[in-house]
């Protein structure tokens, strides 16, 4: 036990030092759009592993995530909209171009469009919940391609990615580090909130929720808060992926996008803390890797993630730890 | 008056429609347990193969026994291939696995026909219209959809409550175990009420093709709204799809009828456009999320 | 390790320089929409510009050129991440493709920042034809509201005093009503926002019926026009009220895929495959002997690109490092385009005239669109005053 502990420990940190020096290697080998992609699947592992805090851990399959990635980007969007036209929006709420105000407000927002959601959802169980869950997303969805305000179908151009005093947020290296940094902390984050009392009430939930009630716990409350902070974190993600890309549009709250993002934590391994994040790297080189070959790549994808669901059990994270075991 | 007499019609054929697809998603479901994304790639098979029966042989009836031969071929290798494999795995797994079914169909399709959308003839014995009452007309073709799409509720109707396999369908959508540990050959159970969802959707897409779009992803479009039905109505009920199916098609039709008017009489003429519009796309959503906080199960839940 | 990119990249320009004489074949980035159900917008677009390419035997303008294309799958991230790679990675300057307005708003900005050159062969959003416009930006197909403002222009020409206007809930539907009533000076007696998946428009003709227009205007592209058309003629709708429409409603692939039911309806257009001019001819000729599907105003807009490109690489030479000199160069659409007059406007989106066709059964009783009488002469686009280029 000790030994595996140790071996994922230094795993975790050969990760870190790879992540931490991607730039520069990017560059020397001439590549600096790896940077670029990088960052993509950071961004896209905040969001993964928050729906995999509710899907893996707490057993409840949320079809609807995307709309709190979505919301997400577009706070960032309305409030650098209304920044650069000097109109306070609703007539008293002032925009803003700062990172370290719209990243909170971000987080703040789709918390609570997630309070509401679940409120709601959480009322019901099974393929209910999936099918509800994805009606409210597809309603936000609808929402916001029917704003002309706010670029409707066409999108939010941001012309200018959110400052940070100190960074020049103009250089994709920076946006990087910005992104990875917001990473780690979200992924220490919830490593604890996994590995607390409350992540083991979320399983126990999981296996069964009449145990749970049994033992005395409010099913619902543990349910609603898990669904809330998993919100919160696509927020994040959001609002960053609306920085990088310096674009938020309503594609980005389609149930295709909820879908994907189930793809990745299954991919990367349903309940895993790091699975997600392998999930999307996966996902997203596969379909660029494939892309760039042949304009038939969506045939490849899908062969892939057939293989992976049919041989794997467990997705990528569960194939690597088999054939790691074996080698022991 | 012959408005609304010609918008419930509209309602009621575009329900039919949504019944083809449900009824047999909501049996894959409730029999089977399985989530399967895929149906709509089957309703586009159908589409496309019955267009190039027809383009062929130049026959409607031909068209449609090759869409459904097609979908049935379909249908039953998916679940040989896939499906099988899937019974004893959950939901997430089942998503997964077909969500890749779309995108190999989808790209199998584009390298055999094309990109471009394909035309279906109408067939010529259909074509035109006909007044109802006077004042009413409405396009025949259409009201075979909704004679087609009724004789199928019939059938299954005479199928499910009267015959032997719709007594084990009944008991398998109750008592998935029950039924297993009684005997039943479970597997044969399971690939005839797949062939037979697949059937339908196969039918379905054929029908559709001369009124929509025969192209890559149509499949996709209708996907949600079936599965909308299929909750509303209840999962593994043949009977909730039939009603759900009928009062969404016609709650969507008038919605998108009637409410940007009612809505300019109390704002402004482009606003209550942009709202009413935005309303209507999100009807069927909000109905079904009202439906669940109020009936969690559906409205004719199969299971106790 | 930002030094360290300047002097690569200087090291590189000098080398090029140097090689210049050498021919080294121009890199042109085409992303474009290839899957899903518009993907034969892109296609017809990327096969258009490489009927160019291949007129002159792999060259545009005298200059040897490399087209690399990949798809974008309709999402506006797989877009950025490709023009990324394109940009960084692969040192491409000149940019083209893109068939959408939501991807190019994701895309395009970081091109132009990166100091590479646009020329889109279709998606022209109205932001980026006004106060956003860019000295890096041209527009070879049209302004997305000048379509509609052509149709607007021809329902008046053609005498309706009421119209019933339909277009689906986003962006570009609403641009589409908005440039339609800016030039009909008629009656609108009912304006329908559908939606973007929707498959059954059976409410929205049986409101047309009831209010009783002179004239129908819809915009409904790709697939949902093919729907539209075949549910306006089963209605019985097509022989009691015209319809009036701009060509993205009724390209040569939906007027195939809808056969016989778009026979009389009136479309606004600024390039027809009739069109008699001598490049048109060639072009025209050229689809016919390479590719068996019916060939569409995309394909015409994707061959003008190249043909934009190409006389602007004549001028200079093939040089493309100079971005100031190839822009003035590409400013001077000096080429002969496929629809006869061509020249862009100050804020680089084009100056052209607008024609009415007819869909009329021709020889062989298939339907085709034949050219009328002309709409608009040398129109621009309602944004053109407020860019400040």
């Amino acid at each position: 036990m000790n030994g595996s502990s140790t071996f994922r420990l230094v795993l975790c940190l050969f990760v870190l030092v790879a992540l931490v020096a991607l730039p520069v290697f990017a560059d020397a080998t001439g590549q600096p759009a790896l940077t670029s992609l990088a960052t993509r699947i950071l961004i896209y592992g905040i969001a993964a592993a928050s729906l995999n805090l509710v899907l893996g851990y707490g057993g409840m399959v949320s079809f609807g995530h995307a709309a709190f990635f979505g919301i997400g980007g577009y706070v960032v969007g309305i409030l650098y909209q209304h920044y650069a036209a000097g109109e306070p929006l609703f007539g008293f709420i002032p925009g803003s171009n700062q990172l370290l105000v719209t990243l909170p407000a971000a987080i703040l927002v789709s918390g609570a469009f997630a309070a509401l959601i679940g409120a709601l959802s959480l009322r019901t169980s099974g393929v209910q919940f999936i099918m509800i869950t994805l009606a409210f997303a597809q309603m936000l969805f609808f929402l916001f391609v029917s704003l002309k305000a706010y670029g409707g179908d066409d999108g939010l151009i941001i012309r200018r990615a959110n400052e940070v005093p100190g960074l020049n947020m103009r250089d994709k290296q920076t946006i990087y580090y910005v992104c990875l940094t917001a990473a780690l902390v979200f992924f220490v984050l919830l490593w604890r909130v996994v590995n607390s009392r409350f992540g083991n009430v979320l399983v126990g939930l999981r296996q069964s929720e009449r145990r749970m009630a049994a033992i005395g716990l409010p099913v619902y409350r543990y349910q609603l808060a898990a669904f809330v902070i998993s919100g919160m974190g696509a927020g994040l993600a959001g609002a960053l992926m609306a920085n990088f890309m310096r674009f938020a549009s309503p594609d980005m709250l389609h149930w295709t996008k909820s879908g994907e993002l189930m793809v990745m934590v299954i991919l990367g391994g349903v309940g895993t803390l790091f699975g997600p994040l392998a999930g999307a790297a996966v996902f997203i080189i596969l379909e660029t890797v494939l892309a760039a070959w042949t304009e038939y790549w969506q045939l490849g994808v899908g062969a892939v993630l057939l293989f992976v669901v049919l041989y794997t059990h467990g997705g990528v994270q569960a194939l690597a730890l088999r054939l790691a075991g074996r080698r022991a | 008056m012959t408005l609304f007499l010609e918008q419930m019609l509209n309602g009621l054929q575009l329900g039919v429609m949504l019944f083809l697809m449900a009824a047999g998603l909501t049996l894959i479901f409730g029999i089977m347990g399985i989530i399967n994304l895929a149906h709509g790639s089957i309703y586009m098979v159908g589409a496309y193969a019955g267009t190039l029966v027809i383009g062929q042989t130049g026959s409607f009836l031909l068209g449609i026994a090759g869409a459904l031969g097609a979908a049935a071929v379909t249908g039953v290798v998916m679940e040989m291939v896939v499906i099988r494999r899937l019974y004893r795995r959950d939901h997430l797994d089942q998503v997964l696995a077909t969500f890749a079914i779309i995108l190999i169909l989808n790209q199998l399709v584009t390298i055999l026909f094309g990109r471009q959308p394909l035309f279906v003839p109408m067939p010529p014995l259909l074509a035109g219209s006909v007044e109802l009452l006077p004042g009413l007309v409405y396009p025949v073709y259409r009201l075979s959809i909704i004679v087609v799409g009724l004789l199928v509720a019939a059938g299954l109707y005479v199928l499910i409550n009267r015959t032997r396999i719709g007594m084990l369908v009944r008991a398998g959508s109750t008592n998935r175990d029950m039924v297993r540990a009684l005997g039943v050959d479970i597997r044969m159970l399971y690939t005839v009420v797949f062939g037979l969802g697949a059937l339908l959707a196969g039918l379905a897409g054929l029908m559709a093709g001369p009124i929509l779009a025969v192209q890559v992803g149509m499949g996709e479009q209708i996907l949600i709204t079936t599965f909308v039905v299929v909750v509303i109505g209840g999962v593994g009920s043949i009977r909730g799809a039939f009603f759900a199916s009928l009062i969404i098609g016609v709650v969507d039709t008038m919605l998108r009828a009637y409410l940007p008017g009612l809505l300019r009489q109390i704002m402004v003429g482009s606003e209550a456009d942009a709202l009413g519009a935005g309303i209507s796309s999100m009807g069927i959503y909000l109905l079904m999320a009202l439906v669940l906080l109020v009936r969690p199960k559906g409205l004719f839940a199969a299971d106790s | 390790m930002r030094m360290k990119t300047v002097l690569l990249a200087a090291a590189t320009s000098a080398a090029m320089a140097v090689t210049g004489w050498a021919q080294e074949p121009v890199k042109i980035g085409m992303i474009t929409t290839l899957s899903g159900p518009a993907g034969y917008l892109g296609q017809d677009i990327r096969d258009g510009f490489q009927l160019a390419i291949d007129a002159e035997g792999g060259k545009l303008g005298g200059a040897p050129v490399t087209l690399m294309v990949e798809d974008d799958g309709l999402k506006p991230g797989n877009g950025r991440q490709i023009a990324d790679r394109f940009l960084n990675n692969e040192g491409v300057k000149l940019f083209t493709g893109i068939v959408f307005s939501n991807v190019a708003g994701a895309t395009v900005p970081d091109i132009l920042d990166g100091d590479a050159i646009y020329v889109s062969p279709n998606a022209a959003p109205s932001n980026m034809a006004g106060k956003g416009c860019h000295e890096n930006y041209f527009v070879v197909s049209w302004q997305n509201d000048s379509l509609h403002e052509s149709a607007g222009q021809n329902a008046t020409n053609l005498g309706y005093k009421s119209a019933f206007v339909l277009a689906p809930n986003y962006q570009a539907g609403k641009d589409a009503i908005s440039g339609f009533k800016r030039f009909f000076k008629g009656e609108i007696v009912g304006e329908v926002y559908t939606r973007l998946d929707q498959t059954d428009f059976a409410a929205e003709m049986a409101q047309i019926r009831d209010a009783k227009p002179e004239v129908v205007f819809q915009f409904h592209p790709g697939g949902l026009g093919i729907t539209f058309m075949r549910q306006y003629q089963q209605a019985g709708l097509l022989d009691a009220v015209p319809m009036v429409v701009a060509e993205p409603s009724m390209d040569g692939v939906i007027l195939k895929a809808v056969g016989e039911a778009a026979i009389g309806v009136n479309v606004s257009s600024h390039w027809n495959s009739d069109f008699d001019n001598e490049a048109n001819k060639a072009f025209v000729a050229a689809w016919q002997k390479a590719y068996d599907r019916p060939l569409t105003y995309y394909a015409s807009q994707g061959y003008d690109a190249a043909r934009a490109i190409a006389s602007a690489l004549k001028a200079t030479g093939g040089d493309i490092e100079d971005i100031g000199a190839f822009r003035d160069a590409l400013r001077k659409a000096d080429f002969q385009s496929v629809r006869g007059k061509f020249a862009f406007g100050p804020n680089q989106h084009p100056v052209q005239d607008w024609y009415a066709l007819k869909v009329v059964a021709g020889e062989d009783g298939k339907p085709v669109l034949r050219t009328g009488a002309r709409i608009l002469e040398d129109h621009s686009d309602a944004y053109a005053s407020d860019c400040a280029l």
